[in-house]
């Protein structure tokens, strides 16, 4: 765990979100400082996934209140695009099928623009294949990857593969990853983990949207935030998840609304 | 000859015919004349016709049409084709507006047994195999555009195969434009003997931005177990007319890949009607047309069973940005006594504006109770989930859409199996999308 003075990198307050009129987020708050990582747990339509997506800028949700502040900058001025160029990855629960756009071609593209936007000097298709491949072992990777279209009938656990290896080459001081762990088994899950955690850094942050604790038994986190209703509920170090494994969410759900109801 | 008073586009078209010379072909003389009454009796259609329903042709009877002048075919050198030359493709023949242009063309190392020439030189060996099968596929009687095309029948491109010759590279059959208010009418009939190979690349281009009409007509013939490549590409001017009518017969176990692509004209029309004639026949049917601005690009085609085990595959797509609008017919008929017959039909069309427009309508006709007979069409925009999925990743939104109009399109593109024009393609539609998108 990192100190309390290492510098903010993400800071949400009173965050709320709806999708087709239905308000999913309803008052976030949570700061992410450099070099931590926070798992963000709760039940399902708790609204984890939303606010993954809200803060990498999709579309189909509109931010309704609050504020977010990334690196100083208004999260919200910025559109998806920016966000990814100023340093946010999201690790998609479901990353798209893209067919006829080839892999390679595509992540020489996102890499470079990123470089580009970051003042790092971009590379040419010789000198990216290079580097991707390098790249592809810490994930244990075959480079045929390279030569498919983009996540175009790839396993699920070659999809979530490819999400690593995209966020091993963009290099972000944020990364969100949005259930990485569902459909893996114990074996591409360890890998899948150790990808990320080689990519850690004093200087990055990792935001884990997770169900099970499984995938904490391999990256290691520094707060469990625990989600209900469209709100953090409850914030605790690693030990929390352990807790939530056995007992489930209803007690923290329960301890809530006594709190709740006491004020 | 009766000449009745015709359409007046229609005559003023067919003034340029009266002159032309007699061929010393008799039969082609007398083909050339049952195509001028046709043309005289028949008439523009309009959108009441129900082949023509969405492709209103009028700005072109408003056309005015100068003669061809045979300039154009002599003055043209090979450094001004350079660009439009295929690699690929050692063999070549050249039409520039409608005439041969032996200095263009590129005829050395044809395999023996093959023909590939001009009419007037193809004529000399193969005039009875011409005179079997000129006009006679694709029919004029109530189509006025193949009448004109045939009244004007003078040259065009011959192709023939011998039973059992493999011509392994393409080869390439280049019309270029050069004149405005010029009306074309170019020709090609290929017929590939038994057993045979061959893969024709039909190209049109244009070195010029204006208005002009080209009227062209293919006719390919497949004897049994033959199998033809035909690589269509439709690169017009974005002012000019093209009207296309291709008809394809195929015999016993022959196969028939097509890949026609329309980039080009204002207004284009291309009919390919496919017959299948002989046992376990197939057919697969590529098209893609890619078109903005005012453009409308209509491709209409027939796959006709017409015998058992005969087998289908095509797939068209549309890509329409701006205000252009795209029009795909794509009629099966599977004959009575086709039993076993095999056809799949795919329809794919994507619309890059809210201005953008398509009409598709697949049509079977079945008469046989024993067939597979699949097909769907669907229209859509750019996937907005595969949109932010590359945004997310930090490509701008300009270009994330261009690649994902780049992938559709590039299903059809892929197949195409000459690998120069599949990249000259590829770049063709990133250029095209990008012009058709606000700057990011």
């Amino acid at each position: 765990m990192t100190g309390k003075n290492a510098k903010i990198l993400l800071q949400v307050r009173d965050l709320a979100a709806t999708v087709v009129g239905v308000e999913i987020l309803k008052g976030i708050n949570l700061t992410v400082r450099a070099g931590e990582v926070h798992a963000i747990m709760g039940p399902n339509g708790s609204g984890k996934s939303t606010f993954a997506k809200v803060l990498a800028g999709h579309p189909a949700y509109s931010v309704t209140g609050g504020a977010v502040q990334f690196e100083g900058q208004d999260l919200f001025a910025l559109a998806a695009e920016a966000r990814a160029r100023a340093g946010i990855f999201l690790g998609f629960q479901y990353p798209v099928e893209i067919p006829g756009v080839s892999n390679s071609a595509f992540m020489r593209l996102a890499y470079n623009t990123v470089q580009g936007a970051r003042g790092k000097e971009e590379l040419d298709p010789l000198e990216f294949d290079d580097h991707v491949r390098e790249k592809m072992k810490l994930l244990d990777m075959n480079p045929g990857f390279l030569d498919r279209s983009v996540n175009d009938g790839f396993s699920g656990g070659e999809k979530k593969r490819n999400e690593i290896l995209q966020m091993a080459l963009l290099e972000p001081r944020l990364a969100i990853l949005d259930e990485t762990d569902s459909g893996l088994d114990i074996d591409a899950l360890r890998v899948v983990a150790g990808g990320v955690n080689h990519l850690r850094s004093p200087d990055n942050a990792v935001v884990l949207v997770t169900h099970y604790q499984r995938l904490l038994n391999y990256i290691v986190p520094d707060y469990v935030h625990v989600m209900d209703d469209g709100r953090i509920i409850k914030t605790g170090g690693k030990e929390l998840a352990l807790e939530l494994e056995t007992r489930g969410y209803d007690w923290v759900v329960d301890e809530y609304k006594k709190v709740g109801a006491a004020v | 000859m009766s000449v009745s008073a015709g359409h007046p586009y229609v005559e003023a078209l067919l003034q340029g015919s009266r002159g032309l010379p007699p061929s010393p072909l008799s039969w082609l003389n007398q083909r050339r004349a049952q195509a001028l009454e046709r043309a005289n009796a028949l008439t523009v259609p309009t959108t009441r016709d129900e082949e023509w329903r969405f492709t209103d042709l009028s700005p072109l009877t408003k056309m005015h049409f100068q003669p061809v002048q045979a300039a154009g075919a002599l003055t043209l050198t090979l450094s001004d084709i350079e660009g439009m030359l295929v690699p690929e493709a050692g063999l070549r023949l050249v039409f520039v507006d409608g005439m041969f242009a032996p200095a263009l063309s590129a005829l050395d190392g044809l395999p023996a047994g093959m023909q590939f020439a001009n009419f007037a030189q193809g004529f000399k060996v193969g005039a009875a195999l011409a005179e079997k099968h000129l006009a006679c596929h694709v029919g004029f009687d109530d189509n006025v555009f193949a009448a004109l095309n045939t009244s004007y029948l003078r040259d065009g491109a011959l192709i023939t195969l011998a039973k059992g010759v493999v011509c392994a590279a393409p080869v390439h059959l280049l019309h270029i434009a050069t004149q405005k208010e010029a009306a074309s009418y170019p020709r090609c009939l290929l017929i590939a003997g038994s057993g045979s190979e061959c893969m024709l690349i039909e190209d049109f281009v244009s070195l010029q931005d204006g208005a002009y009409l080209t009227n062209a007509v293919c006719e390919i013939v497949l004897e049994a177990d033959a199998r033809v490549r035909h690589v269509r590409l439709q690169r017009e001017s974005l002012n000019a007319f093209h009207i296309a009518n291709c008809a394809v017969v195929l015999e016993k176990d022959a196969v028939y890949q097509s890949h026609a692509v329309a980039l080009g004209a204002r207004i284009s029309r291309h009919n390919l009607n496919v017959v299948q004639n002989g046992e376990g026949a197939e057919m697969k049917i590529d098209g893609l047309a890619l078109i903005s601005g005012r453009q409308l690009a209509d491709t209409h085609t027939l796959m006709d069973h017409a015998r058992p085990h005969g087998k289908s595959t095509q797939l068209h797509k549309c890509i329409a940005g701006g205000a252009a609008h795209a029009v795909f017919n794509g009629k099966v008929f599977v004959r009575e006594g086709a039993q076993l017959t095999d056809s799949a039909q795919q329809s794919r069309n994507l619309l890059l504006s809210p201005k953008a427009h398509v009409d598709t309508k697949p049509q079977l006709e079945i008469f046989a109770d024993d067939v597979k007979c699949a097909h769907g069409a669907t229209v859509g925009q750019i996937d907005a989930e595969q949109l932010f999925y590359l945004k997310s990743r930090g490509l701008p939104e300009a270009q994330a859409r261009n690649l994902l109009t780049y992938a559709f399109g590039a299903e059809i593109i892929d197949r195409i199996p000459v690998p120069s024009l599949v990249a000259r393609l590829e770049r063709t539609v990133l250029e095209q999308t990008q012009t058709g998108q606000q700057p990011s």
